[in-house]
């Protein structure tokens, strides 16, 4: 049993200069066999293995991570959580996580700082103002909570955004989701990984996957780079390398891997105490604890596994953020990344099973998993463990791009793509 | 960002092109005669190759034609530039 994390743990470790604290998880080598392999220890993998363990027990599990866990997108996205998207199916699955974050930190016992300081989205013209308008009353049906603001509410919510109607793409009006807002990233991969580092889940960091053994229909097994490892259910949970794995195993999904960038000016005193996006112009801005502006810039049209962008993108990104918010003008930017993200055809996750027995996939989040990872833990390691969705994410089964019953999701991705 | 050797321009910057995704799909000859999985294998299952992989470019802020590239995608080096129709080099 790990030490529970209190004001009382602190105060204790104080006296012994903070160098006696517990590993927060162990550093196993993989066993012979696992009930289940979770391959990805992103945010989403270590989710789903904790949800295997505490809805389902599974206990003898293991995730497998070629780098380090929460390298890969859990650590490289602008950290935005919110639920407004327009479909029921989208609706329920994002709500559902966005249900999960409002306890999280209690539930782990772990600071994931989640807060609702709110995301607006902005209309720069009478077609985005529809859209956002029908999306708002979506919303509101599928109970999530949703207001249209005009542009004088927009500016009383935001005072630093331009709304002068002079400009290019002139601020018409936007839409508020409250209760969404932002977490700590890294928390949430450390927060799951402990959590299921307690419940006997073995965390195995620097394997790689190198294929996947199969026996006619059904899976027997992975290959690593710290030898074979004998399961019948693996989870994929691989983001941009999702494709990369389903050819192992003789699979084609409808993915594009793209470089999708952010960056982080000089931290400065607290000027901007929400999330803002514009799909139009594609800017969004908040402000990290530590006072940086995070920015998110769109993704790369071409297939990339780079991990870097174009600098054209960051640029085209700058120049929205400047007219919305000529108070940055002066900011230095700090540091710049790339993450590779998979996009489905209708901008909509897959959390489903596939024609291989035992081998599911969890991908296409694109360019907006963050905000999904409790919730999308949960209904994977549901799925895993019931080798049936749950009603939740029936709706994201990898049939639906043969069926044409497609979630498209587009106008609410907010992301260009 | 890259430079690309278009075939009818030279030489000129990745940001004056379009990518067009994976090249040598053929559109189906017969598509009455197609099921619901061999619609979805033409128009949504994509290779997603790490590594070399055949596309589709366009010109777009230039000549605006279209040809094909051979491009690794781990490290965005290209390996070949052809015109649409000419056969694609063999490694």
């Amino acid at each position: 049993m790990k030490n529970k994390y209190s004001v009382f743990s602190l105060i204790k470790n104080a006296f012994s200069y903070h160098e006696n604290w517990e590993k927060a998880w162990k550093d196993p080598e993989p066993k012979k066999e696992y009930d289940a392999v979770i391959v990805g220890g992103g945010g989403h993998g270590l989710a789903t293995a904790y949800y295997l363990a505490k809805k389902h027990n599974m206990k003898n599990i293991a995730v497998v991570e070629k780098g380090w866990i929460g390298g890969g997108n859990t650590g490289r996205n602008t950290t935005i959580i919110r639920s407004n998207y327009l479909w029921d199916a989208s609706a329920g699955l994002y709500d559902h996580a966005l249900k999960i974050w409002e306890g999280l930190s209690q539930e782990l016992n772990y600071n994931v700082m989640f807060s609702q300081r709110g995301v607006m989205n902005l209309a720069h013209n009478l077609q985005d103002v529809r859209d956002l308008k029908r999306r708002t009353h979506a919303n509101r049906l599928n109970g999530i909570d949703a207001v249209y603001l005009n542009t004088e509410e927009v500016k009383k919510f935001c005072p630093i955004i331009n709304t002068s109607q002079d400009i290019r793409y002139p601020v018409l009006g936007g839409t508020l989701q409250r209760r969404a807002g932002t977490a700590r990233h890294d928390a949430v991969a450390w927060g799951y990984a402990r959590g299921a580092d307690e419940m006997g889940v073995d965390i195995i960091q620097n394997c790689e996957v190198k294929g996947i053994k199969r026996n006619g229909d059904m899976v027997e097994g992975i290959e690593t780079t710290k030898g074979f490892i004998k399961t019948k259910k693996i989870g994929v949970v691989a983001a941009g390398h999702s494709s990369v794995i389903a050819n192992m195993a003789g699979l084609k999904l409808p993915l594009e891997s793209k470089p999708l960038q952010a960056l982080v000016s000089e931290p400065v005193k607290p000027i901007i105490d929400t999330v803002v996006m514009s799909n139009a112009v594609h800017a969004y801005v908040s402000q990290s604890d530590k006072g940086e502006l995070v920015i998110g810039a769109g993704t790369d049209d071409y297939v990339s596994y780079s991990q870097k962008g174009s600098h054209d993108i960051v640029e085209g990104t700058l120049n929205a953020i400047l007219e919305l918010y000529p108070i940055f003008s002066r900011m230095r930017m700090l540091r710049q990344w790339g993450g590779i993200v998979d996009i489905c055809p209708d901008a909509s996750p897959i959390i489903s099973k596939t024609s291989i027995k035992g081998l599911y996939f969890n991908c296409g989040w694109g360019t907006g998993g963050f905000k999904a990872t409790p919730g999308s833990g949960d209904l994977f390691a549901h799925t895993i463990a019931n080798d049936e969705p749950h009603k939740l994410n029936a709706a994201f089964n990898i049939n639906r791009f043969v069926s044409g019953d497609l979630v498209d999701e587009h106008g609410a991705a907010a992301v260009a793509h | 960002m890259f430079l690309i050797n278009c075939p009818f321009c030279g030489e000129r910057e990745q940001s004056e092109f379009k990518a067009g995704g994976e090249a040598h799909i053929v559109r189906p000859k017969q598509p009455t005669e197609l099921s619901d999985d061999e619609w979805a294998e033409y128009l949504f299952m994509r290779k997603n190759i790490k590594g070399v992989q055949f596309e589709r470019w366009n010109h777009v802020h230039g000549c605006r034609k279209w040809f094909n590239m051979v491009r690794d995608t781990s490290n965005d080096q290209i390996k070949a530039v052809y015109k649409m129709g000419e056969k694609p080099p063999v490694e």
